[in-house]
């Protein structure tokens, strides 16, 4: 891997791991953080002049379901983990590997293992060898695994090797073939559904599990008031357990789903009002660690069908950013804790030496116009596809430049 | 026959929708214009000579991508005795068992110059999807367990011809309100009518949130019964009865079963009603559904044919050229 040349921004308002943002430069050499704060460019230092716009750390996306280069960078993510859903599964080490390879060197893959062999949720896949292959943690994959004892040897065997566990919590028997939550609009629609409580069931019995074998465990998509509410409690106890979410449940009810409008076909689904209140003050109060892209891309081919035939997923990485600055806007949380969900926290999680603007950090970083308006427009999106449920929606902050390891990306 | 004493905005203002997808979005007085228009039609069935040119030349495709027997042939005779061209398609011979996708099936059907697509599917928001790719009119004839909008208003001209008005009225439904889209069309159209709705089934068969629709949700069919002006009974599929939903056929006639014992409960003149095909001695015992002068099974079969000739004739008559429809 090439190095890039040294780099100082200048003009800058740091966004730092603790407290308001700060006036001042950054400078990063052999592709890390080299200093920060009041600092002088060397002399043959490149230099970049942030105009006094923001400057934070790039985003590390826990959670994407497709490697989609030009929507992260829109978006400013500079890492990203791959769930193992692919086509074939992430169940092998060559395939870790080459995944793991695929990005760079302008974005970096943390591929997931595929926790079971097929992501079946059987057999044990070969975690370990996958491990050294580069894989950063262990994912069940879009589903729960619904055999207690598989998912038992797997925590234990994730702990043994020290990896966290990502798990879907949806309990497989009363998801059944929903698509929808149980409630008026599912029924008005008459679509399949399930109470909302197939995720706290799954959920008691993982974090259950977690503790019984000293594993950590990472929920990827916490959505419910019950689920959050015993993720809050388990982390009292001091369970190593972690939690993720994606705008798309702080920022929607299941009334998008209104007029069978198939990008709001997620898993999980939508949930109520409620619920999406109860999101939004787990992520004020700590309880959810991570807010992730989910990215989905879909094409007409998996969308342009009647609701219950499409494929569930959304296109979110080009969105990630906005719609969580959206929540500094309305004082749910502070800049700096909103950087916490989108980089540092992943970046912990992942074991990535990433995600916070500090000394001897990777130099992944981005200049942002946290006030810069625009529309999604679904028709017009960065990456393979525009399937967005936040079509023709008006937002803040735009990225308007992005280093990886201190190398300017090719971004708008 | 009874019609409604309303006055209609004249031409197309009286029913402004390009289809029928749903009793959702109709507004009471347009329901009410589509059940007079039907009215004209049970008469004329009557009629040793059933057939009226309005629609010569014009070209009604059938699309069923589910099995129906009651519903297309009420569609197909509609059809034709308006005097349409009636083409039916069946999933069993069309490309979509090779794959072709929804949306190809139907810009194949607008290739074809159809003046009407009638659509039948078997997942909810089907029709609607179909609908906003073609250029003409779209009925629904069924969409998942969604909606049945003619299966709504054939039972609303039943009861109103029955009992001369809807208004007032306390309509029981019962069985797998779940799964049934008739269910909902009837909740929609009949509480928009000014009926009172009551819903009974086994929990597991009752979708969440119904209440909010505007029916009243029972568990006991005796207590769904008081008093009852209208019972109608859904029919159970058999594979919900082996033990999933519930433990077998003699046990949900135990206590969801219309028995001439258990109609005693409600108005000694309620109407018995079933949008068919009936399971006789399941849901429904066969001297209740037989019971001369109570039972509109038959009677709802006459009016959907009324009702879908009224459809038909309104939502073509843009392409027509009817004056005050175009």
């Amino acid at each position: 891997m090439s190095i890039a040349p040294p780099l100082t921004i200048t003009n800058a308002q740091l966004v730092l791991p603790e407290g308001d943002p700060v006036k001042g430069s950054i400078r990063c050499e052999n592709g890390h953080i080299a200093a920060i704060g009041k600092v002088s460019p060397q002399p043959n230092d490149q230099l970049v002049d942030a105009g006094g716009k923001l400057v934070t750390p790039g985003l590390v996306d826990l959670g994407v379901f497709a490697i989609d280069k030009p929507a992260c960078h829109f978006g400013g993510i500079t890492r990203a983990a791959l769930m193992p859903d692919q086509s074939p599964p992430l169940d092998h080490p060559a395939r870790v590997r080459f995944a793991a390879q695929s990005g760079k060197p302008d974005f970096w893959v943390h591929p997931l293992a595929a926790a079971t062999r097929k992501l079946e949720g059987s057999e044990l896949a070969e975690i370990a060898l996958m491990r050294e292959a580069g894989a950063r943690a262990i994912a069940t994959g879009r589903k729960w695994i619904g055999d207690s004892g598989t998912m038992l040897r797997l925590l234990q065997y994730g702990g043994m090797l020290d990896m966290m566990v990502v798990s879907h919590a949806e309990d497989a028997g009363v998801a059944g073939n929903a698509v929808a939550t149980a409630g008026e609009i599912a029924t008005r629609l008459g679509l399949p559904s399930a109470p909302a409580e197939a995720e706290a069931l799954a959920i008691t019995r993982d974090i259950a599990l977690a503790e019984l074998a000293g594993a950590r465990l990472h929920l990827r998509a916490v959505t419910t008031a019950g689920g959050l509410a015993l993720v809050r409690a388990a982390k009292q106890r001091g369970v190593k357990v972690t939690a993720g979410v994606t705008p798309a449940y702080f920022m929607l009810s299941d009334l998008a789903m209104a007029e069978f409008r198939t990008f709001a076909r997620l898993s999980p689904p939508l949930r109520s009002e409620e619920d999406r209140l109860a999101v939004l003050a787990a992520v004020a109060d700590g309880t959810i660690d991570v807010i992730a892209s989910g990215h989905d891309p879909r094409g007409p081919e998996d969308k342009r069908l009647p609701f219950a035939d499409a494929e569930p997923g959304m296109a979110g990485a080009e969105t990630l950013l906005a719609l969580t600055l959206n929540l500094v806007r309305d004082g749910v949380i502070s800049l700096s804790h909103a950087f916490d969900l989108i980089a540092a926290n992943p970046a912990r999680l992942l074991g990535a030496n990433a995600g916070r603007l500090e000394i001897g950090a990777e130099a992944d970083i981005a200049i942002i116009d946290q006030d810069h308006p625009w529309i999604v427009d679904s028709e017009e999106m960065a990456g393979s596809a525009g399937n967005t449920p936040f079509d023709k929606q008006p937002v803040q902050g735009r990225v308007l430049g992005l280093f990886k390891g201190g190398a300017k990306v090719g971004t708008k | 026959m009874t019609s409604s004493s309303l006055s209609y905005p004249p031409g197309i203002a009286a029913f402004p929708h390009r289809g029928l997808v749903g009793i959702a979005g109709l507004a009471p007085h347009e329901t009410l214009f589509l059940l007079d228009e039907a009215e004209q039609w049970v008469e004329f069935n009557r009629l040793p000579q059933k057939r009226d040119d309005r629609l010569s030349g014009l070209t009604i495709i059938n699309a069923f991508f589910e099995n129906s027997t009651r519903t297309l042939l009420s569609f197909e005779i509609a059809g034709k005795r308006l005097g349409a061209d009636v083409v039916n398609m069946h999933v069993a011979q069309s490309s979509v068992k090779k794959g072709e996708t929804l949306i190809d099936t139907a810009m194949t059907l607008n290739a074809m110059n159809a003046d009407a697509i009638v659509i039948r599917h078997a997942s909810s928001g089907a029709v609607q999807l179909i609908a906003d790719k073609v250029d003409c009119p779209v009925l629904n004839a069924g969409d998942g367990q969604h909606e049945h909008p003619t299966q709504a208003l054939l039972d609303a001209l039943t009861i109103r011809s029955a009992r001369g008005a809807i208004n007032g009225l306390t309509v029981t439904i019962c069985g797998d309100i779940l799964h049934s889209r008739v269910a909902r069309s009837n909740i929609l159209c009949l509480s928009s009518l000014g009926a009172e709705i009551r819903v009974c089934a086994p929990p597991a068969l009752m979708p969440a949130g119904i209440d909010a629709m505007g029916a009243e949700v029972f568990h006991d069919f005796n207590e769904a019964l008081d008093g009852a002006d209208v019972v109608m009974m859904l029919r159970l599929q058999l594979e919900r009865m082996q033990g999933e939903f519930i433990p077998s056929p003699r046990e949900y006639r135990h206590l969801f079963g219309l028995t001439a014992e258990r109609l005693e409960r409600s108005k000694p003149d309620a109407l018995i009603m079933h949008p068919g095909p009936m399971n006789r001695g399941v849901e429904i015992d066969s001297d209740v559904a037989d019971l001369a002068e109570r039972s509109q099974i038959t009677r709802q079969v006459e009016m959907g044919l009324a009702i879908r000739m009224a459809c038909l004739d309104v939502l073509t008559r843009k392409v027509r050229g009817i004056e005050g429809w175009t």
